[in-house]
């Protein structure tokens, strides 16, 4: 009909055959929503709460340098990296997980997706693998203006592979916290019930539940992960003595093996939970 | 000419019938890269398709083919189904019994391959707000499987089909909804696909866009594809479809041509609305309007406004038209007034409803 495919012609150009396959699609999904969240609000946002943490943190190291903190590099990112960063994961979970399926169908965007010829696991994984690479670049702005401050507080031996360490465990966990967003997500078609149920649950829900577990039950809340998570310090601080061991039936700490397991577990099992409830979801 | 992306590369808008001729079934299927099913006419087809919520039948066992080059209107009323069966062959919902094939593939077995010759606009879907159309339409063909050169070139194509030219860079989020649906509509095409599946396409554009949406359809009908196109409104179809399926209810009550339709009713009469410029005794119009030949019966709509009853084709219309014009009564206006299709869509529905 038009030119353009009466030129065409001759070679049989695209038959089935040459439709991308489902990882290359959900690539190609991932990156168009990447470029979504980057021109989105949510990401300014983002790097307005990073930005607040580096100014009040490195405010106060300005200010009155702790000879204990900046007396070594993993002194200092131990401190400034672990806590920064577990905090910004969760934030950045939240604002570019928690809407994520959800948001398909509550803004209708699923329906202009779904009409594609593409298998909605290749959906899911590409909305997946945008909102973890828009969380890694803020994440990745926090690490670079620390590692920066690192340099001029405690000179140039700052930076040790204890810190590399800690920045793949920390990625681990975001792994982790994006997976269970997206399992929440995919459970409610309003996008706020995940967001408000994933951030309950981290920044303070999991914690006491821990406690809880601990002080009552008496077991080790191995399945929490807020008490795996706590390992992404461990290449800058050393493992803590007694850690993995049972006192009266709890350890209170994980290994280093545990608290990987562990985060690798909830990346897992959230994710094919969430595969499974998108895979059944209906846009009706 | 080839059309479509992801399917029947050899195809042409005739390839309805020379797939089925013997020496053209030769000339394609020695391509081992093109299986033998793209090489048929594009179908849509129902087994028993079933859809109930709770206890609502909103799709009762609709079985169903629809196959070749043409364009099909689903009728029906609003709550009929239409949307419920549209969003099984697009694998939005899924059947509670039986199965949509698209092309001879299963929907419900795999989507990816069953939709991938398949362009379908389903309700108003929104696009992600910060993009463009342009990048919008680069994602679905790419998605598609598209050349990068193909993409261009079909994306300034169909912006062009939907007036949507001089926004192609624009952001998506900021445009009416009447210009969401224009690149809806603009996307649905983009691959060339040989079915099209659109429902209600004119929901929420103003009157303009709602003439110009018909006409993009028309449009499409010379290109040789299958179009599905959902519609309540009867006008719309009969406009622009060569084939009606109606239903009512989640029941199919009958799929069969525009014009088999109209012979439906036996007579082949129709109705037309005679205006004229002064108030019209119904002497006169017994006297001279109701004798001429092929005016069967009339009735009256007010004092300038008579329904003459029609028996016969378009030339026995002219015919009627030339001589009540011929009468000096003041013809101002003269047309259809309910075709035979509107007489059988309302009786269908009120019987099925009672
Ligand atoms: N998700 C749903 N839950 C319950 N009932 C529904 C749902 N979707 C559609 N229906 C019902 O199914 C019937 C058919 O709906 P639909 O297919 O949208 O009709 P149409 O598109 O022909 O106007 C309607 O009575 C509608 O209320
Ligand atoms: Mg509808």
């Amino acid at each position: 009909m038009s030119a353009s495919s009466g030129g065409l012609a001759d070679e049989p150009h695209v038959a089935l055959g040459t439709m991308p396959g489902p990882v290359e699609q959900a690539f190609l999904m991932s990156r168009y929503q990447f470029r979504d969240y980057l021109r989105a609000q949510r990401f300014i946002l983002m790097l307005a709460i990073v930005g607040a943490i580096l100014a009040i943190l490195l405010a106060l190291v300005g200010h009155y340098p702790p000879p204990a903190l900046i007396a070594n590099g993993n002194a200092f990112f131990g401190s400034l990296w672990v806590g920064g960063s577990e905090i910004l994961i969760i934030f950045a979970g939240i604002i570019f997980g928690g809407d994520s399926i959800a948001g398909e169908f509550q803004n209708k965007t699923g329906y202009f997706l779904m009409g594609l010829p593409i298998k909605r696991w290749s959906v899911y994984a590409g909305k997946y693998l945008a909102a973890y690479a828009a969380s890694l670049v803020t994440i990745l702005v926090y690490f670079v203006v620390l590692v920066g401050a690192g340099l001029y507080f405690v000179g140039s031996g700052a930076i040790t592979t204890g810190l590399l360490g800690s920045v793949g465990l920390a990625a681990l966990y975001l792994a982790a916290l994006l997976g269970t967003t997206f399992l929440f997500s995919s459970m409610f078609k309003q996008s706020l019930y995940g967001v408000i149920i994933v951030a309950v649950m981290f920044l303070f829900g999991f914690a006491i539940v821990v406690d809880l577990i601990e002080g009552l039950v008496g077991i080790t809340p191995w399945f929490i992960i807020t008490w795996a998570n706590v390992v992404i310090a461990y290449p800058l601080t050393g493992v803590p003595a007694g850690a993995g061991e049972l006192i009266r039936n709890v350890a209170l700490l994980p290994t280093l093996a545990q608290g990987i397991a562990v985060m690798f577990g909830y990346f897992l099992f959230t994710t094919l939970g969430g595969l499974a409830l998108f895979g059944r979801e209906e846009f009706t | 000419m080839t059309r479509g992306y992801g399917r029947d590369p050899v195809g042409s808008p005739a390839c309805d019938n020379v797939a089925r001729a013997p020496h053209a079934f030769q000339l394609v299927v020695p391509s081992p890269r093109v299986p033998a099913v793209l090489t048929m006419p594009p179908s849509l087809e129902a087994r028993q398709l079933t859809r109930r919520f709770g206890t609502f039948t909103a799709l009762d066992h609709l079985t169903l083919k629809v196959e070749g080059t043409k364009c099909v209107g689903f009728l029906g009323p609003n709550g009929a189904g239409k949307t419920t069966t549209l969003k099984m062959f697009t694998d939005l919902i899924f059947p509670t019994e039986g199965e949509a094939f698209v092309n001879g593939i299963s929907v419900q077995q795999d989507r990816r391959r069953a939709l991938s010759s398949c362009g379908a606009l389903i309700e108003t879907p929104e696009i992600y707000g910060s993009l463009t159309p342009r990048e919008a339409l680069q994602l679905v063909g790419a998605v598609r499987g598209m050349s990068a050169a193909d993409v261009r070139e079909r994306t300034d194509r169909v912006l062009e089909q939907v007036k949507m030219t001089e926004w192609a860079n624009q952001k998506v989020g900021r445009f009416s909804k009447g210009m969401k649906q224009r690149i809806n509509i603009a996307s649905t095409l983009l691959s060339d696909p040989d079915v099209v599946l659109l429902d209600e396409p004119s929901t929420g554009l103003d009157p303009r866009g709602v003439a110009e949406v018909r006409s993009i359809i028309r449009g499409l009908k010379g290109e040789g594809r299958l179009i599905f196109f959902s519609s309540h409104i009867l006008s719309e179809v009969i406009d622009v479809c060569d084939e009606v399926i109606l239903i009512n209810r989640g029941k199919l009550l009958f799929y069969d041509t525009l014009a088999n339709v109209n012979a439906r009713l036996g007579s082949g009469a129709t109705s037309v609305d005679a205006e004229f410029l002064r108030p019209i005794a119904d002497a006169d119009v017994a006297r001279s309007i109701a004798s001429l030949a092929g005016v069967t019966a009339w009735s009256r709509l007010d004092e300038r406004r008579v329904t003459l009853t029609i028996q016969g084709g378009p030339e026995k219309r002219a015919e009627i038209l030339q001589g009540v014009a011929g009468l000096g009564l003041g013809l101002v206006g003269f047309h259809e007034s309910r075709s035979a299709l509107e007489d059988v869509y309302l009786q269908e529905i009120t019987t099925g409803e009672s």
